[in-house]
């Protein structure tokens, strides 16, 4: 027991503080770093309360792709960070203002949620006897279908949506057909002649 | 019929199969590499490598000072200084190649009118430093006595063509 | 003292013991898979390959490798050095952790967990870090196209090979691997129920570890040596036994996924006489002779090819046997 709550404080400890660093590194790509990090030891709290299934969908999802294109986009800016810091007190209220609203509605949200204090209230990974993906396929394939099929929907629509969006027809570019490409045999294209000496064909 | 046939091919993958099976085959063919400091390959008589100056049998050396390789020498590699000596025949006292600016042409062996400087079949010569590489007569005459029974035998198998 | 020693210290020596018993081994596994590699390639070259560090050239990869160890660890000034040296080890690392979970024989895994398949994904999934983070921190550009050469390329690639796993966690109804195995105990081997999914799992995994024929991240033509230009001594030795520990890793996780992971090819007398983990140690060894033969015998793709044939062929391809492996598994009601 007294390990796993070693290993919990490590884990919340590191969350936190890369948590932090995300927003103070000034380096971008640095920050893009922390935020994996931050990534990696949730997953690792999910593992520690018995939520594995959960734990690494965050990593193969969050960590394995969507950062590494936030990485890959972040890698590409070419940041003046002279210029991204001007207008700085001019815009200090208005992002203060958000913040602080932010902050009361979360102080709202997690002062009416009651904190379980006994091991029987905590909440459960999963019943016994039942692996973690096999208790998640329940619950998504029976009581939540309809809205997960629609989550599946929305999805659809940000794919096309993005396709339609940068996707140009240009007619004088020239493509590369690459069945045609297969398709060519020798005796299509080649012809062997006999050609006499000083006549040319 | 053609297209279920291009079709069936693409689909099984035939070129793929095609060349891997020959990378297959190939792998259990014999080998081609020499192994090279335990094996060597076969020379020609007419391989230029290593400078060798000669001597007659009676031990008298061949070279007359006339300095027609100094002269032909296209990377002028060659440095010779000649004296009358005591019996009054007229030797060289020094005769200097220098081996790092040699091209390994033959132009010397060729302008040689009493087949004195050859170039013998030797070409493991590498040295550490470049002062190594600078001959001079004497390493020459010597390289001579050691290839002399090699050097023989290339000269008179080539003798019919020249 | 005596139970903190049986409860917390004891646990912790078996746990370091086992995770030497697996690294050791794997770390020669890696020396001699480039001295495999050299050999067999030589071989369809008619060539010889190394010959002369000890008998038939056996000592050739420690020779290597002490070479590398000695050699200084330049790090570019302009370069950000802590990400720079990071890159390396992350890669190592990674390559690594994945054994944690692969099942040798019955029972013979470091970590049985439930969602095995799912921890070798996330583990294949971060490894495109250690290649970008090179790529970026180096300060140079033939790094760094290699580097966003690479993550496309991992990703695009990842999309196919997580859908083609789903087939066989379908099928096996398990995210375990060792569950996966028994499972083809009763079922046959998957590589001969998803045969065109296990090719193109061949191929995916191939791409995945940036080996030949779709090493663009390292194409020397383009890119000199791309992510790993500026990396030097131990710091790219590092990335050299990442790359070959994750060629090992793949093909077990294929040996596992299709092949049937320790289990005989047939359940008859001389067969059944070689223990599981030698079965194991054999099918990892003859995938990892496809992906040598596939260097030696195929020319590099192009960048656009590659993009096309994760996109548009194999996605295609792997998501539409889903729906077939599905509707066959529903409608003869053989779902696990």
């Amino acid at each position: 027991m007294t390990a796993a709550l070693f290993v919990f404080y490590l884990l919340a400890f590191v969350t936190v503080a890369a948590a932090v660093m995300v927003i103070a590194a000034r380096n971008p790509v640095h920050a893009v770093l922390f935020l994996i990090l931050a990534f990696f030891n949730s997953a690792g709290l999910l593992i520690l309360v018995g939520a594995e299934l959960v734990g690494m969908l965050l990593i193969v999802v969050y960590v394995g792709a969507v950062a590494v294109l936030f990485l890959f986009v972040v890698m590409m800016l070419d940041i003046n960070f002279v210029q991204l810091r001007e207008g700085f007190l001019q815009y200090l209220p208005v992002g203060a203002l958000v913040g602080l609203v932010l902050l009361v509605e979360l102080i709202m949200v997690l002062g009416t949620r009651v904190v379980p204090t006994t091991a029987a209230a905590m909440p459960r990974a999963a019943p016994e006897g039942v692996t973690n993906a096999e208790a998640l396929g329940r619950l998504l394939y029976t009581d939540y279908f309809y809205l997960f099929q629609a989550a599946g929907v929305v999805l659809l629509v940000a794919i096309v949506g993005a396709i339609t969006l940068t996707l140009r027809h240009r007619p004088d570019a020239r493509r590369q057909d690459i069945a045609a490409q297969v398709r060519r045999r020798p005796q299509d294209t080649l012809e062997v002649r006999k050609v006499r000496p000083r006549s040319g064909i | 019929m053609p297209t279920l046939d291009r079709i069936a091919r693409t689909v099984l993958w035939q070129e793929l199969v095609k060349g891997f099976a020959l990378t297959f085959r190939y792998m259990f063919r014999p080998k081609v590499t020499l192994n090279y400091p335990y094996e060597k390959g076969p020379l020609s008589p007419r391989f230029r490598g290593e400078h060798a100056l000669r001597r007659y049998p009676n031990g008298e050396e061949r070279c007359i000072a006339c300095k027609l390789c100094e002269a032909i020498c296209p990377a002028q590699a060659i440095t010779i200084e000649a004296e009358r000596r005591a019996d009054g025949s007229r030797r060289t006292t020094r005769y200097d190649i220098d081996m790092t600016k040699c091209i390994y042409c033959g132009f010397c062996e060729e302008a040689c009118p009493v087949d004195a400087i050859v170039e013998g079949p030797n070409m493991e010569f590498a040295a550490e430093t470049r002062e190594e590489l600078f001959y001079t007569k004497e390493k020459l005459l010597e390289n001579g006595e050691r290839w002399e029974a090699e050097i023989a035998a290339r000269l008179e198998m080539d003798a019919p063509y020249r | 003292m005596a139970e903190i020693f049986w409860g917390v210290i004891w646990p912790v020596i078996v746990l370091a013991a086992a995770t030497v018993a697996i690294v050791v081994p794997l770390l020669l596994a890696v020396a001699y898979l480039t001295y495999a590699e050299r050999k067999i390639i030589a071989a369809m070259q008619l060539r010889q390959g190394p010959m002369f560090v000890g008998p038939y050239g056996l000592l050739q990869p420690i020779a290597d490798g002490l070479k590398l160890f000695f050699k200084e660890t330049v790090v570019p000034t302009r370069a950000n050095k802590g990400v720079f040296v990071l890159a390396p080890m992350i890669t190592f690392i990674l390559a690594l952790i994945g054994w944690a979970v692969i099942p040798f024989g019955d029972g013979l895994v470091l970590a049985d967990i439930n969602v095995g398949v799912l921890y070798l994904f996330a583990v294949s999934s971060l490894g495109v870090y250690g290649i970008v983070m090179a790529g970026w921190a180096s300060n140079s550009r033939y790094a760094f196209l290699g580097a966003l050469r690479s993550s496309a390329q991992m990703v695009s690639y990842e999309i196919s090979m997580g859908l083609i796993i789903i087939n066989v966690l379908m099928t096996a109804g398990s995210l375990n691997l060792s569950e996966i195995v028994r499972a083809q105990a009763e079922h046959g081997w998957y590589a001969l129920w998803h045969f065109p999914m296990f090719m193109i799992f061949l191929v995916s995994i191939i791409a995945e570890t940036n080996r030949l024929p779709f090493d663009l991240p390292e194409d020397e033509a383009s890119l000199v040596t791309g992510y790993n230009v500026e990396y030097s001594s131990m710091t790219f030795a590092l990335f050299f036994l990442g790359e070959y520990a994750n060629m090992i890793l793949m093909s077990a996780i294929a040996t596992i996924l299709f092949l049937g992971g320790w289990l005989p090819p047939l359940e008859m007398a001389p067969f059944t006489w070689i223990p599981g983990p030698v079965w194991f140690f054999l099918k990892v060894a003859a995938v990892l002779f496809v992906y040598i033969w596939a260097r030696a015998t195929l020319p590099r793709y192009r960048y656009d090819q590659l993009m096309r044939l994760g996109w548009k062929v194999f996605l295609p391809l792997s998501l539409a046997w889903i729906v077939l492996t599905s509707a066959v598994l529903v409608f003869l009601d053989l779902a696990p």
